[in-house]
């Protein structure tokens, strides 16, 4: 497995181009060591607008969730074609999730429901704010809670103290709230992005500007950027095949996902990954088993399917973390949609994931059981699953300084 | 020379440099402004000032200041209101959305939530969703316009001092357009709150900002009101006597009837934190979690009107917490209103932290991302002096040895904002009407009005120094060489015609002297020069083992699909000549900084 993924990954593929040896050895050997060491990646994804948690993951055994939908329910499973797909006899998944279904089956996928945070607004601005920073209720964090791990978390001593600059990159263009802070990412919309947009001779012109002169921080990350654009360029990303058969949805999504692949197998180093989709608002005509959602629904599920697919056995290396502001209210209101609620959905996919089982507390839909009287009330918070991750898929220690104010109960057991 | 060799050679080399004297703050020459104390050369100051008071340097402002003298010009930098300024002018007027107050803006552009909202009782046809779709279009309007502004104004503005001090605090108080209806605020924001006060009364500026809209809003204050159980003022719109004097603007009577015990929502002590630690006086400026809450406590009932009426601050008694607190050790008695928060104002305004914090800030903005504890101290001084005027701080610094010293010379590198605006001015660019300058700034990751967190963007050059930052960088330098921004084309260079056709080392000798301050190192000049592979021939002579040759990237792009989204910096920028020299200038690594 080691051999094969170092044979694969882009620093082989350097010595076919007759690239500078020094610069090939301190690749080679830093993904060698990233591989033998840790070698963890992390894909986080963000359904941003607050995705319907109960239609996502649908409690049909739940009487009162027929109760509250009359209009936008999804049928009980074996109703008709369009139902849920059960899960445990108690929830099962919008129909549209079905490429998730063999995951599930595989016991790769653990769905986490009535998971959010604790913050009583209602605000997609502050609520995202909040799960990005990872200190609900407090908005003066000048970070986000993935940068906090990649600062705190450092490197490999060995790896010359530098990690590669592909070790956190996020598929959009600005870089998110989660990822911002001090420890470095690279957003780009596309690879294609990635590249100097010069021709010929020029190319190496801008290099060597950056290379020779003064000795600062513009030169240094000069040069490491012509570093990281040859170590892109020598992966070849253009080139890319999804393998396994996997097949990407043509939206924006689903192709920043096929990228988020294809920097994984160039073993570039990438650990933290990033993408967002939107869309998720749904307070008019939201459908049930179709119409507006359903149709959001398939996009994500066949997006991240194929993702899974095409990392094949990568994925015992590979956590994939999907999440929403928060939930929408338990009850549909007068436009055969949703307003905004609270407590929602999560899905952890991964090769170590345990999976198969639908974690969290259910707290119920009854009136008195509902948050505020309306929405679905929490009983996970979502610093508690995403403690767990970066503790036990990524290995940081102690994850408090991650989550500062924040005592993480009894552990969800995720892995 | 191996590349961790070369590393540890620069590590070695910043080391000493940052060691060797003349640059340790405790030789610094004596306070006092005469030029004979300052270290740059007469020709670095002019580029100095232009590249600190000012967003860079158009062709010909070299000449201006120098002749006019750069004392003189400084002077009458910090003194707007005597420059004409009619290209700013045709700007602001060209966007009609810049003049509208919030209401006039929610009215035109109402959000599409707005829009749904009244179709909320019957299905949406497809003609209700485009105008739906329309009006999402249309509101967008109202933010690009601000976005627009900024940028234009910057590149063509003759007040550049007053365009670098409202940038200065449109971040030091920043707020996020992107937060529900905030947008609306924004215009209102920076033409009555910010700009008229950006180099005036530091207590009267923050007065502003604390009624704002703006920051009313961002920061939740218009809803926060005394926790329940707290005493309120028994003073709504049916006490007469209060309205009256709500309408003459004064505080509320001193004898209120006190004891309503109204449930509310409670406290909101985002404001109050903020203001303290961001605003004021900075996070170790020595106040407590207790202080927050009290600060909390005066400022409820600071509150809007709602946007149908016309938006705008208003003082409600019915929310306020009338009872006794202490701030910062000051008693604020039970019983008043609206002089309440007026007298936190006072407080913290007149606090030494606070004196420290904004002269350090604006240290750092004008001298060098660390500055020297002499200048600080003095600007501080200067603060307390003439209680926070902001003319008078700006002044002290930017007329200091430390100013002018050889260690604070291109010391900042630039923000995206500063590097797009220093680059259309370096090119005479006509001001952009159109939204790409400011889409490519938000491209170098600075969306303008889009910070999310209260902090703002970094103060510090080098937070914005990344891997991917410098690709941008220079792919934002090829395409503004390359015609892709408007109003920006290369022909447009003053000399431009005249070198054309010149010998390559003479076009070379010119643009460095035009957008790299007439100073390159030789290893620059001789790139620029240089016809055939530089990397190749410079590598050759020091060490075989360097050459690190890309793949040739020419055609790379024509085998892609078009991308959903064709921005300037993602189109490959074929240059030769004389576009190529400054194409390759303004990705330079000089370029970078200020």
């Amino acid at each position: 497995m080691q051999r094969r993924v170092f044979l694969r990954s882009g620093a082989f593929a350097l010595v076919t181009l007759g690239l500078n040896p020094s610069f090939l050895r301190r690749t080679a050997f830093a993904a060698e060591l990233r591989g033998a060491a840790r070698g963890k990646i992390l894909i986080v994804l963000f359904q941003r607008g607050a995705a319907d948690a109960l239609n996502m993951v649908v409690p049909h055994a739940d009487a009162d969730y027929y109760a509250l939908r009359p209009t936008i329910a999804i049928p009980r499973p074996g109703a008709r074609d369009a139902s849920a797909i059960d899960l445990d006899g108690f929830f099962g998944l919008h129909p549209s999730l079905a490429p998730l279904r063999p995951l599930w089956e595989r016991g790769m996928l653990a769905p986490i429901h009535a998971v959010g945070s604790p913050s009583a607004t209602r605000s997609h601005f502050d609520a995202q704010d909040y799960m990005e920073s990872g200190t609900p209720d407090l908005k003066n964090t000048p970070d986000g809670w993935l940068n906090r791990y990649l600062a705190t978390r450092g490197t490999c001593a060995e790896c010359e103290g530098k990690p590669t600059p592909f070790r956190a990159v996020t598929m959009t263009e600005q870089t998110p709230r989660i990822l911002a802070g001090p420890a470095p990412v690279i957003a780009m919309s596309s690879l294609d992005d990635f590249t100097i947009r010069a021709t010929g001779s020029d190319v190496e012109r801008l290099e060597a500007l950056y290379r020779t002169g003064r000795a600062d921080i513009v030169h240094g990350a000069g040069a490491e950027t012509f570093d990281a654009v040859k170590l892109l360029r020598a992966a070849n990303p253009r080139r890319y095949q999804p393998e396994n058969g996997a097949a990407y949805p043509r939206s924006q999504f689903g192709q920043r996902l096929l990228q988020i692949a294809q920097l994984i197998k160039a073993g570039v180093g990438l650990e933290v990954a990033f993408a967002d989709v939107g869309g998720w608002d749904t307070h008019v005509n939201q459908g049930g088993a179709t119409g507006q959602l359903a149709n959001r629904l398939d996009d994500f599920a066949r997006s991240v399917a194929a993702l899974v697919t095409d990392l094949g056995d990568r994925m015992g290396d590979v956590v994939i973390l999907t999440m929403t502001e928060f939930g929408r209210m338990a009850r549909q209101n007068g436009n055969g949609g949703t307003d905004h609620g609270h407590a929602g959905a999560m899905f952890v996919v991964g090769g170590s994931v345990k999976g198969g089982k639908v974690y969290g507390r259910w707290p119920g839909l009854a009136r008195e059981q509902l948050y505020e009287g309306r929405d679905l009330a929490l009983t996970t918070d979502f610093r508690s699953v995403f403690g767990e991750v970066v503790r036990e898929h990524l290995g940081a220690g102690d994850p408090s300084s991650i989550f500062p104010h924040f005592a993480a109960g009894e552990r969800l057991g995720l892995f | 020379m191996s590349r961790i060799d070369i590393r540890l050679l620069f590590v070695v080399t910043a080391l000493a440099a940052g060691c060797a004297p003349g640059t340790s703050p405790d030789v610094m020459p004596a306070p006092i402004s005469a030029a004979m104390d300052r270290e740059q050369t007469a020709d670095q100051q002019v580029r100095h000032v232009l590249n600190r008071l000012a967003f860079g340097p158009r062709p010909g402002d070299v000449e201006r200041v120098r002749s006019m003298g750069v004392d003189q010009w400084i002077a009458l930098q910090l003194s707007p209101s005597r420059i004409r300024d009619t290209a700013a002018e045709r700007v602001t007027t060209a966007l009609p959305t810049l003049a509208m107050s919030s209401r006039e803006l929610f009215d035109r552009y109402p959000l599409p939530q707005a829009i749904r909202a009244q179709m909320r009782r019957t299905d949406m046809s497809r003609e209700d969703t485009l105008r739906v779709r329309r009006a999402a279009q249309e509101s967008r309007r109202v933010l690009a316009e601000m976005q627009i502004a900024k940028v234009a104004r910057a590149v063509v503005s003759e007040r550049q001092l007053e365009e670098v001090m409202v940038d200065f605090w449109e971040n030091h108080f920043t707020v996020f357009a992107g937060k529900g209806p905030e947008r609306y605020f924004i215009a209102s924001y920076e033409r009555e709150t910010i700009r008229p006060h950006a180099l005036g009364n530091f207590r009267q500026l923050l007065g502003e900002v604390a009624k704002s809209p703006a920051m009313l809003f961002y920061l939740d204050n218009w809803q926060s009101a005394a926790e329940p159980g707290r005493l309120t003022l028994e003073c709504g719109n049916r006490n007469a006597e209060c309205v009256q004097q709500r309408r003459r603007g004064r505080p509320l009577s001193r004898n209120p009837q006190p004891a309503s015990r109204i449930p509310r929502r409670g406290l909101n002590e985002n404001y109050a934190r903020e203001l303290l630690e961001l605003h004021t006086l900075g996070v170790d400026g020595g106040y407590t979690q207790d202080d927050i809450i009290n600060v909390a406590r005066a400022f409820t009932g600071w509150t809007l009107e709602p946007p149908r009426r016309d938006g705008g601050f208003v003082f409600r008694p019915v929310m306020h917490d009338a009872g006794e607190k202490t701030v910062l050790g000051q008693r604020l008695e039970a019983g008043r209103g609206l002089e309440d928060g007026e007298q936190v104002l006072d407080i913290v305004a007149a606090h030494p932290s606070t004196a420290r914090f904004i002269a350090t800030k604006l240290a750092r903005r004008f001298v060098m991302d660390d500055p020297p504890e002499s200048l600080v101290d003095r600007a501080a001084e200067t603060f307390r002096r003439t209680t926070g005027d902001i003319r008078e701080v700006v002044r002290t610094i930017v007329t200091s040895p430390e100013f002018f010293s050889s260690a604070a010379y291109r010391a900042k590198v630039k923000s995206p904002f500063e590097l797009v605006v220093s680059a259309l001015r370096a090119m005479d660019a006509r001001p952009d009407m159109t939204p790409r300058s400011a889409q490519v700034v938000a491209r170098l990751g600075q969306p303008l009005f889009l910070h999310q967190a209260p902090n703002g963007w970094p103060e510090r050059g080098d937070a914005w120094i990344n891997t991917g930052a410098i690709l941008n960088r220079i792919n934002f330098g090829l395409a503004i060489a390359g015609g892709a921004i408007p109003g920006a084309r290369p022909e447009r260079w003053p000399r431009y015609a005249e070198l054309a056709s010149a010998q390559r080392a003479a076009q070379v000798d010119a643009v460095i002297a035009g957008f790299l301050g007439g100073e390159a190192s030789v290893e620059t000049r001789q790139i620029l020069e240089r016809g055939e592979n530089p990397l190749l021939a410079e590598c050759g002579m020091r060490n075989p083992d360097c050459a690190t040759t890309a793949p040739d990237s020419s055609g790379m792009d024509e085998d892609l699909p078009p991308g959903p989204r064709r921005d300037p910096l993602s189109r490959p920028a074929n240059l030769d000549g004389l576009k190529e020299v400054i194409g390759l200038a303004l990705g330079a690594p000089e370029f970078q900084r200020r």
